[in-house]
């Protein structure tokens, strides 16, 4: 397992402060959670604890950034999302503003606190959103690298992070270029992971191995800009393919991807994983995914339906 | 769009000194005459709250602010944020006479392909500080404007425009916490208070008396008592009290009329952002012109 994403992220925010004096940093009463206490302790002129308000953070950030600086806004995704939509629309994505929105505790990971919490319709939202770009790293190195990518961008960028340690997948280094990123090759069909759904995806892609259903698992951290012609690829070999994500199956990343596919005239047997249009719950994170279909034995049984 | 010699001159003028209260009375009369006229000939936009601002914005941007036609985005300019965005028409009458771009664009205000759009772009109009349409972001975006000069060690002001319609959003409420928590400097809060909104009067749709009282309950360091947003003399004495000593962040609250200059159309919420139609116009137009020349005759 990896460190948790939150620590990664606060530690890596911190690490670019010395490197980056134009970064700046806002919370909204959260920055113990966010992790975002990390950059403030040790850059406390660069840090705005701004209170409960994401919407009033949100544009401060954005006159901040008209004058030279690149803040980074941490609140929790679902918060962000929502309480900042007119902000992030209205004067980040409309004026193509240099803020970074991090989203933290993303899908179900705030799990204990309940559907009040739980990020599920903030990819959607964000997607739809012009100048928006949209990356939901699928592990803790990726969160570190969609960070210095944002960074390193003269727009918004919205990053949908996760509280929790996950398993630790193989180093991409080309993260940045924006591809679909393969992690295992395959004849039989596609599993298009988006975030902490990948190492699911690739424990089922072991299951299946052994049951002589090859399987490509590609991991695809970035949902806008989407690499519709490397998704394309796959599924021009594979002819089918199942999408996984912890987030509503309307209007997301297998939305996404279904839209480029639709795009390239392709004919090919599809599945999406991900929250059924419904309300989510309270409970233990392993246990809650599962219980909505976010577990390798589902998406393993998943693949099985699909290359029946 | 042709302005009289006697505006042309304080335009002219206005390249080398900062204007008196006399002259800014003129030059105010004038762009609310031109701000009249486009919004009748393109039959849209929002005449009420436009007007309303006229001596304000001709007060800061020709006695006031620091700023740099040539170079709209020089980084230590004063900042100007019309967080009352549908009052567009004023802010592109003030910017284009100011010398941002040509007043020749004015009459393609809400055209297709104009960079006049309906409500402020700070991508398509050059000297437009910030996009604005929505109500009640102005204030955040001034605190991080203002933060951000403490950061950079830069002196430059910021300038936030608010409306009643502001005042209702929530999000300008947040501002003010945060405005008192940080205090950034030179940040001025301005309210256009005409009392009137779109659907009636203040007091009908959302009393916000007692502002001053409000504001100073919110930590502002608030002007002692409300200025004529229509004096222009009473302007520069509110100017006058932003450069003196005190706590910072500072809110201003100026008493307005919705619709100033037409007396039908004053204080009338219907006049928020109907088209003048050619009857108003014709019955209307008189009164600025004669209320223009009064006031060039005062000189």
């Amino acid at each position: 397992m990896s460190i948790a994403m939150r620590d990664a992220f606060g530690a890596k925010l911190a690490e670019l402060g010395n490197t980056h004096p134009e970064l700046v940093v806002l919370d909204a009463d959260v920055s113990s959670s966010t992790k975002s206490a990390i950059f403030g302790k040790a850059f406390p002129n660069r840090f705005f604890n701004c209170g409960v308000a994401e919407a009033n953070m949100v544009d401060v950030a954005a006159g901040l950034a008209t004058c030279g600086y690149h803040p980074v806004v941490n609140a929790f995704a679902i918060f962000l999302a929502l309480k900042g939509t007119d902000q992030i629309r209205n004067v980040l994505c409309y004026n193509h503003l240099p803020v970074v929105v991090a989203g933290a505790y993303g899908g179900l990971s705030d799990s204990f606190d309940g559907a009040s919490h739980q990020s599920i319709t903030d990819i959607a939202i964000m997607r739809a959103m012009p100048n928006m770009e949209v990356i939901v790293p699928a592990d803790s190195r990726q969160a570190e690298q969609a960070l210095e990518y944002a960074l390193a961008q003269s727009g918004p960028v919205y990053i949908r992070l996760n509280r929790n340690a996950m398993p630790e997948l193989p180093e991409s280094p080309d993260f940045a270029q924006r591809k679909v990123i393969t992690l295992r090759t395959g004849t039989c069909v596609t599993i298009a992971a988006n975030g902490i759904t990948t190492s699911m995806a690739m424990k089922a892609a072991e299951t299946l191995a052994a049951e002589g259903i090859d399987a490509e698992v590609l991991t695809i951290p970035f949902v806008k800009p989407l690499d519709g012609a490397g998704l394309a690829a796959s599924v021009r070999k594979t002819g089918k393919l199942l999408t996984i994500e912890e987030h509503t199956v309307v209007g997301g990343f297998g939305s996404a991807c279904t839209e480029a596919l639709a795009r390239e005239q392709l004919s090919y047997r599809y599945d999406a994983v991900g929250i059924e249009d419904c309300f989510t719950e309270t409970g233990a994170y392993d246990a809650l995914l599962a219980a909505y279909g976010l577990s390798a034995d589902a998406i393993a049984q998943r693949v099985r339906n699909l290359c029946r | 769009m042709e302005l009289d010699t006697l505006v042309q001159s304080l335009l002219d003028k206005k390249r080398n000194s900062p204007l008196s209260a006399r002259e800014l009375a003129v030059l105010a009369a004038a762009f609310r005459l031109t701000m009249f006229d486009v919004l009748h000939d393109r039959g849209t936009g929002h005449w009420g709250g436009a007007s309303s601002a006229a001596e304000l914005t001709t007060a800061l941007y020709f006695n006031r602010m620091q700023v740099n036609p040539n170079d709209p985005h020089w980084d230590d300019r004063d900042r100007f944020i019309l967080s009352k965005g549908h009052a567009s028409m004023n802010l592109y009458t003030i910017l284009a006479n100011r010398g941002y771009f040509p007043v020749e664009d004015l009459p393609g205000f809400r055209k297709l392909g104009s960079h006049l759009q309906g409500h402020p772009s700070m991508k398509k109009t050059p000297g437009v500080d910030m996009s604005t349409g929505a109500l009640g972001h102005g204030l955040s975006i001034g605190v991080g404007m203002a933060l951000a000069a403490r950061l950079s060690g830069k002196k430059f002001w910021t300038y936030v425009l608010s409306g009643e319609g502001c005042l209702n959003e929530g999000q300008t409420w947040e501002a003010m916490m945060m405005g008192a928590k940080y205090r950034p400097e030179r940040l001025v809060m301005m309210i256009d208070f005409n009392k009137v909104q779109l659907d009636g009067t203040m007091n009908d749709i959302m009393p916000l008396d007692s502002l001053v009282d409000k504001f100073k309950a919110f930590g502002w360091n608030v002007a002692p008592r409300a200025f004529n947003g229509h004096d222009t003399q009473d302007i520069l004495e509110s100017f006058t009290w932003m450069d003196s000593d005190g706590a910072w962040p500072k809110a201003v609250v100026y008493d307005t009329i919705k619709g100033k200059g037409v007396s039908f159309m004053e204080g009338k919420s219907a006049w928020h952002g109907a088209p003048i139609d050619d009857k108003s116009f014709a019955e209307g137009r008189p009164q600025l012109v004669a209320d223009l020349e009064r006031k060039e005759a005062a000189l």
